[in-house]
């Protein structure tokens, strides 16, 4: 036997247009209906090969998630075989998905025959070499690339959950990413998968699975925080010939990776999830509407979705049980505003991705305007472990209005980037000094920016703030969905706000004023703060500048109250809270000219320090205006009057000759 | 040549529009008019709606792409790490700006908002290969790497992703 589709012998009868009602817990305890020790033998010693427990080659598993191919992992697998070769030994190299800990991408495990797997970190095309001979030829641990173990802890190696990167974390929804091979559906049946499902289809009903959902309290992970539970009890409640379900995987906001990491490294989870919510709603037909900019997240996801219909987990009466669902993919354009269910839903439909008006809301009038449940990605990979641990047990975790774990895309000014799960509750601290590893190279922190466009920066003294949707919302930020980015004293709350309102106002659909003209003003506004005096455009700069900064609090707060969709509504937030905080740094590019984290560039001065400057000549050249003069070998000058303050001399110059104040 | 794509679809069915223009831009590179004509006919929508569609998606567009795509992804983490800078150093190197094609038909420079590669921001993305944590002063040295290339080695390199 060599997966699960294949029949351990006659009495075994499972097929997709054939179901039997036991096949997934045949896969996963079986067999179930003759008691055969040499069927029982096979299974188990299946389940084993694919958890990797029982083999007699050494295998090497390769995370190939778009981080790890980012970084290099697909050279890296090439020469590995190479290697192999060269060294005459056979090995099984698998891939797998993203553990978590991009920033020391390429991460490649071993498992040698009777040992733990040990996982390698920032494995180079170089060192493999290397590193294949200490660990397969003289069978010892690679010290100096050494990750962890997946085994207990020993004198030679920690075990993985116990370094700081993953020691704070609580892995429910991600559990499985960066362990199993996310295109085998054998694996993910070996590790325990579709077991929830077969338990809802076949020992529960509807009204059972959405009580235990509302039991657990969970809240739709998109970043609107509704109930999932309540959002299910109002579709099953509608009556309709045809419902149908929606997984939201469009993930626009800048920063936020979490979805395109969830379905690149364990897809049958989201299925899986998507299944059970199917159920209890009564959908048929479901769609994953997924950014077209995802391609591996796309190619894995359409992958699991053919392996499911092929062992008949489904397609039509799956299971014997009477329940059908097909699920299709729909690639999006690259519309932000489509993240937002109705707009989604338009999408889907073939028009442009425009909101519309609430009520009536989408589980009464949605897609073809029939009842229809739209969730985000992590929702959908919450629900099986609901299923599997129960509403009261998964309602212990995290606080009191939000329960579970939060997923988060760690990035920015952070030493350890990646993908971190925490409970609701654990403090931001906590997320970017003991699972971040805190500011690298020696800079100061500044601010944490949650949430995306929609979200706000928290400054220092709120950082032992709460992770959960109620405490970010009071500060001014907002849980969205998971977009975590550390800023450092390097980074201008000006430029950040006016970075934010330039995305806003390029992806406004531009369907209602205040949004599509506000924005704009808004923006307007923004950018004149950091303008340069007599740019001889406009006279009466000065005071636009000042009348501008009166009118921002009240031009904002029309925005959030009159505009159609959330996007809009959440549009001034990052400008609402970079007044809040950091007020003093707005006054000081107002009053003072001055820019103190040297972002704004017309507010910065230029110059060449003539005793370090050797005349090389390169900033001349790679000067654009021709800002520059000076004859080669001698110190050089730069024209303030010509210098458009883009920078490129200072990036470009090796000597560290010019200075920016 | 994109009539062929119409048969695994539904005439008449609204919502193949999307994906149709997505299948028809892969082989083009962009949206033709009198492709935009023939799926108008097909889905039996006016041309007027699907130019409204073409043209509200950032994917789309209605003009030809140079021969290697760079997209310099503008999210927010790369931003904090200084992608503007990236993006200038690109526009000024290629004399171009963002959304436009060289005159050799070499270039384009597109910008997106977020790859989903935050952890090694900045990044761009030459055709399929990714470039994390690059500077400024890596960019000639990429840009050098696809210039010369013809279009069969660049399928070779394509398939060896970046290192």
């Amino acid at each position: 036997m060599k997966n699960f589709d294949q029949l351990c012998c006659e009495k075994c009868w499972h097929t997709p247009q054939n179901p039997c009602e036991h096949f997934i817990q045949c896969c996963t305890e079986g067999p179930l209906c003759h008691n055969d020790e040499k069927c029982r033998e096979e299974i188990s010693s299946l389940r084993k090969r694919l958890r990797y427990e029982e083999h007699e080659l050494p295998i090497i598993i390769i995370g190939m998630g778009t981080c790890g191919l980012a970084s290099g992992a697909g050279k890296v697998k090439e020469i590995i075989l190479e290697e192999l070769k060269k060294l005459n030994i056979e090995a099984i190299v698998e891939s797998t998905g993203c553990i978590g800990y991009c920033a020391v991408e390429p991460i490649v495990d071993v498992k040698l025959p009777g040992e733990d797997r040990v996982s390698y970190c920032e494995i180079n095309p170089k060192i493999v070499s290397k590193f294949l001979h200490t660990v397969l030829v003289e069978k010892k641990i690679f010290k100096e690339k050494l990750l962890g173990t997946h085994g207990k802890t020993n004198h030679d190696a920690r075990n993985i959950n116990e370094i700081p990167f993953f020691e704070f974390q609580r892995k429910i929804v991600l559990s499985n990413c960066g362990i199993i091979n996310p295109d085998s559906i054998d694996t993910y049946l070996a590790y325990g998968g579709f077991k929830a499902f077969d338990k809802v289809v076949r020992l529960m009903k509807p009204e059972e699975v959405i009580k235990d959902i509302l039991i657990s309290g969970l809240r739709g992970r998109g970043g609107g925080g509704f109930p999932t539970g309540k959002k299910w009890e109002l579709a099953f409640k509608q009556k309709s010939e045809q419902k149908y379900l929606i997984c939201n995987a469009d993930e626009g906001d800048p920063g936020a990776f979490m979805d395109r990491s969830l379905l690149e490294s364990d897809p049958f989870r989201v299925i899986e999830g998507m299944m059970i919510a199917a159920y209890a709603i009564g959908a048929s037909k479901a769609y994953i509407y997924c950014r077209a900019e995802y391609p591996l997240a796309i190619e894995k996801l359409q992958n699991a979705i053919n392996l499911c219909e092929r062992y008949g987990i489904l397609g039509d009466n799956i299971l014997n049980t009477g329940f059908s669902l097909h699920i299709k993919i729909k690639k999006g354009a690259g519309a932000f505003v489509c993240g937002e269910e109705t707009a989604l839903i338009a999408s889907i439909e073939g028009k442009r991705g425009m909101p519309r008006p609430r009520p009536p809301y989408p589980v009464e009038a949605g897609l073809w305007g029939k009842p229809t449940v739209i969730n985000n990605v992590e929702t959908f990979a919450n629900v099986p472990p609901i299923i599997l641990m129960g509403g009261q047990e998964f309602a212990k975790i995290g606080t009191e209005k939000s329960k579970g774990t939060k997923v988060f895309a760690l990035s920015g000014n952070v030493k350890n980037t990646g993908l971190v799960e925490v409970p609701m509750g654990t403090t931001l601290a906590d997320v970017v000094f003991k699972i971040g590893g805190g500011i690298p190279d020696g800079k100061e922190f500044k601010a944490v920016q949650i949430g995306g466009p929609s979200g706000g920066c928290i400054p220092e003294h709120l950082i032992d703030t709460p992770v959960d949707y109620e405490s970010l919302k009071e500060i001014g930020a907002m849980m969205g969905s998971g977009g975590f980015v550390v800023m450092d004293e390097d980074t201008c709350m000006v430029d950040v706000a006016k970075y934010f309102l330039t995305f806003i106002q390029q992806e406004s659909c531009g369907k209602c004023v205040p949004c599509r003209e506000g924005t704009k003003r808004m923006l307007e506004i923004i950018e004149r703060i950091p303008q340069r005096y007599s740019t001889g455009k406009d006279k009466n700069e000065q005071l636009l500048r000042f009348k501008g900064m009166i009118h921002l609090q009240r031009l904002a707060d029309v925005i959030k109250d009159t505009s159609l969709c959330g996007l809009g509504q959440s549009a001034p937030n990052p400008v609402l809270s970079g007044l809040r905080y950091f007020r003093e740094e707005y006054e000081e590019h107002l009053y003072d000219r001055k820019c103190s984290a040297g972002v704004c560039k017309e507010l910065l001065t230029f110059t060449i320090d003539n005793e370090k400057c050797t005349g090389c000549g390169i900033c001349l050249r790679k000067c654009a205006v021709e800002a520059i003069v000076g004859e080669k070998g001698e110190a050089h000058y730069i024209l303030d009057e010509k210098c458009v303050k883009c920078g490129m001399c200072v990036e470009n110059c090796r000597f560290d000759a010019i200075t920016v104040n | 040549m994109h009539k062929q794509i119409f048969e695994s679809y539904q005439p008449l069915d609204r919502s193949s529009l999307i994906p149709l223009l997505q299948d028809v831009q892969n082989i083009y590179g962009y949206l033709p008019e009198n492709a935009l004509r023939d799926i108008s006919d097909f889905v039996g929508v006016p041309l007027s709606r699907v130019y409204g569609v073409a043209t509200f998606y950032n994917q789309f567009r209605l003009t030809p792409l140079g021969k290697n795509i760079i997209r310099v992804c503008r999210g927010t983490a790369c931003h904090v790490k200084n992608s503007a800078n990236i993006l200038y150093a690109l526009e000024s190197e290629l004399g171009i700006k963002a959304g436009e094609t060289t005159r050799d038909k070499q270039f384009t420079i597109e910008v997106v908002n977020c790859i989903g590669a935050c952890s090694i921001a900045p990044v761009i993305l030459v055709n399929d290969d990714y470039h994390g944590r690059i500077t400024v002063k890596d960019i000639p040295k990429i840009l050098k790497k696809y210039q010369t290339t013809t279009s069969a080695a660049k399928k070779s390199e394509k398939a060896e992703v970046a290192e």
